[in-house]
């Protein structure tokens, strides 16, 4: 097909951006996995030839164990909730938007827009907008009295209440009841496809789970020395409501285009059958959404785990009950000094993003060859 | 009426319903923004303005007029180039067999993964020793580097519409590399070009970490000013809504005029293969 020459031309032209990646990409996050085991901070981060010596993995051990490092737990915790949330509901949101859309007389267009105008705006201008109509005796909480009730008192972004309060150094034990939760739903998804092999391994490794919680073994292997407690916090609420504000639209496009797929034949052959309206929407086009919900799962998902311009803009990096990893990274590197310890926090969010990541892309690249 | 019927009635009922809860935040920005600093109290926030009072927008562009000027220099230049490198990207890996191609695609997609977090330090340094840290050429570098796995991957499932047989047409009737793209991909590139660019825009108009992170005052985009600016405790509303609307102005026009690219380039990244 092609010459020599011309297959030659093909390399020369992609290898500048070949290289700018293998650097700006690979690199980059080489070099930051090496700092992060490094004490690189304070006085030598602003010295041109600075000393630098090597400190294993004490960093990463200070920042799951240290003392001074609970707010990094507890952003852990943030993410976690928030991820949890954001995902979820922009999830729910998106599907009941495209249901409703999919069914309109009139107006499609405009609706569609609306509710996907906020993706175009920056989390910075999402951020302020909802600070301001979040504000503790403003905005949301004064609309009860405009039909005569008592102003709302919910503190939406500077709560300090917490729910589900767990110690932190029985960590281990917590992951095992999380780990258990994730393999029970899989585990019944493989019961009703009947994938016999499959649900046997999964159900085993809920009985090891099981036993494991049940014999309390890990609340005794302690992470730190003393107690100390973290859990959900309240005021995330108003991150999550500001964050599904913005990106609902986005899984309501997803599931509309995937609406539109599903050939008119299918619901008209369920429809003869004598299906209503509900058991063609529940038999018929919800199952055949699944795909677009697991590719959801991993955009929403890696956005809400690196999530720092709307926390940003919607507290302030230092409001300790909305911060993130990614907030935290930025005050250590940037403002501390403290340049290791603020790679080793961007490189733990790599590698939790990447879990999603990865397998995404395998899948993604296989089904296309 | 039927129970089909009876659905979508319920159905229009509910969208405005909900057009109007989506509508609250745009409300309260515009009407806060006109709204003069002493009239601004949380009692009558959900009230209309007496009168429009529109100097906070006078204020806010005074204030914002030098980063909304980088802003555009910014995102304009890096959706360009960004854009041409993917183009060209996208060209070769759609057709030409090169050695590694295969791996390469995924490998370059994974850039646009990653948390910026675990490359800032190192790129903080490197923008530091080459000079690049603190003005807008460096944070153009910047966008168009990161910018380069999704303008490639968008570029590349364009391309791979146009069949093959075309290119070997061209090819057999003398076409070179850069022949089949000036008179075979290029004439067939307009629509993609709009996706990408697009989508280039607004997402690198509305970036923030690595602008906070590598520019110094005088050369930051708008969000680092307006997110300065809403930041302080003492500053009244009316400037920070007038400033949110001076910043999501740019992009609500090309999502208004052209969100049907919009839409477009949002589910290409998603619903491939």
């Amino acid at each position: 097909m092609h010459t020599r020459r011309e297959h030659l031309a093909a390399i020369v032209t992609i290898l500048p951006s070949i290289i700018l990646l293998g650097i700006f990409v690979y690199g980059f996050i080489a070099n930051s996995i090496y700092m992060s085991t490094t004490d690189w901070g304070q006085t030598a981060a602003m010295s041109l030839d600075p000393q630098i010596e090597s400190v294993g993995l004490d960093n990463y051990r200070d920042l799951f164990t240290g003392f001074l490092n609970v707010r990094f737990r507890q952003d852990l915790v943030n993410m976690f909730f928030f991820t949890l949330l954001f995902v979820g509901l922009s999830l729910l949101v998106g599907l009941v938007l495209a249901t409703i859309i999919d069914q309109l007389f009139w107006g499609e267009t405009f609706f569609r827009t609306v509710f996907l105008y906020p993706m175009s705006l920056s989390m910075v201008v999402t951020g302020t907008i909802w600070r301001w109509i979040l504000q503790p005796r403003g905005g949301i909480n004064v609309l009860p009295t405009l039909i005569g009730l008592p102003p709302g008192k919910f503190l939406w972004l500077s709560s300090r209440d917490q729910r589900l309060v767990f110690d932190w150094s029985h960590l281990l034990h917590y992951a095992c009841w999380v780990l258990l939760v994730v393999l029970a739903i899989s585990a019944y998804s493989q019961w009703r496809q009947g994938k016999k092999g499959r649900l046997a391994w999964h159900l085993v490794i809920c009985g090891v789970l099981a036993g494991l919680i049940a014999s309390r073994v890990l609340t005794r292997l302690r992470l730190l020395p003393y107690p100390e407690m973290h859990g959900f916090n309240d005021a995330l609420w108003g991150v999550v409501i500001a964050a599904v504000w913005q990106m609902s639209g986005y899984t309501m496009a997803l599931y509309l285009a995937g609406l539109r797929t599903i050939p008119r034949e299918l619901r008209e052959a369920a429809r003869v059958d004598g299906g209503s309206e509900l058991q063609i929407y529940r038999y018929v086009d919800l199952p055949l959404l699944k795909p677009i919900t697991a590719s959801a799962i991993v955009i929403l998902g890696h956005i809400a785990l690196k999530i720092f311009d709307l926390i940003f803009a919607i507290s302030s990096p230092d409001h300790y009950p909305t911060s993130m990893p990614a907030v935290t990274m930025f005050l250590k590197a940037f403002r501390g000094n403290e340049l290791a310890v603020g790679s080793a926090i961007g490189v733990i969010l790599f590698f939790i993003v990447s879990l999603l990541i990865v397998p995404y892309l395998i899948v993604s690249f296989r089904r296309e060859e | 009426m039927s129970s089909g019927k009876t659905i979508r009635v319920l159905a229009q009922i509910l969208a405005v319903l909900l057009a109007m809860v989506y509508l609250v935040p745009i409300y309260m920005t515009l009407i806060t923004s006109l709204k003069a600093p002493a009239e601004i109290n949380v009692m009558t926030a959900w009230a209309l303005p007496s009168k429009a009072h529109w100097a906070s927008y006078g204020v806010a562009w005074e204030r914002f007029a030098p980063n909304l000027q980088n802003s555009f220099v910014l995102a304009i230049s890096a959706t360009l180039l960004s854009a041409i490198m993917g183009s060209l990207n996208g060209y070769v890996l759609s057709k030409y067999r090169i050695p590694g191609g295969k791996v390469a695609l995924p490998l370059i997609v994974f850039g646009m993964f990653i948390p910026y977090q675990s490359v800032l330090v190192p790129l903080f340094r490197f923008m530091q020793q080459t000079r690049l840290y603190g003005g807008l050429p460096g944070l153009i570098l910047v966008h168009v580097v990161y910018g380069l796995p999704i303008t490639t991957l968008l570029f590349r499932s364009f391309y791979q519409e146009i069949p093959d047989e075309l290119v070997d047409a061209s090819s057999i009737d003398g076409a070179g590399f850069w022949g089949i793209f000036r008179h075979l991909i290029l004439p067939l590139s307009g629509p993609p070009f709009l996706v990408v660019c697009i989508w280039q825009f607004t997402q690198i108009w509305n970036e923030f970490l690595f602008a906070v992170t590598l520019t110094k005052p005088s050369s930051q985009p708008i969000t680092v000013a307006l997110a300065n600016l809403a930041g302080g405790q003492a500053v009244s509303w009316n400037l920070p809504m007038a400033g949110s609307v001076l910043a999501a102005l740019p992009t609500t026009i090309v999502y208004v005029l052209l969100g049907r690219y919009f839409v477009r380039g949002l589910l290409a990244g998603a619903l491939k293969g």
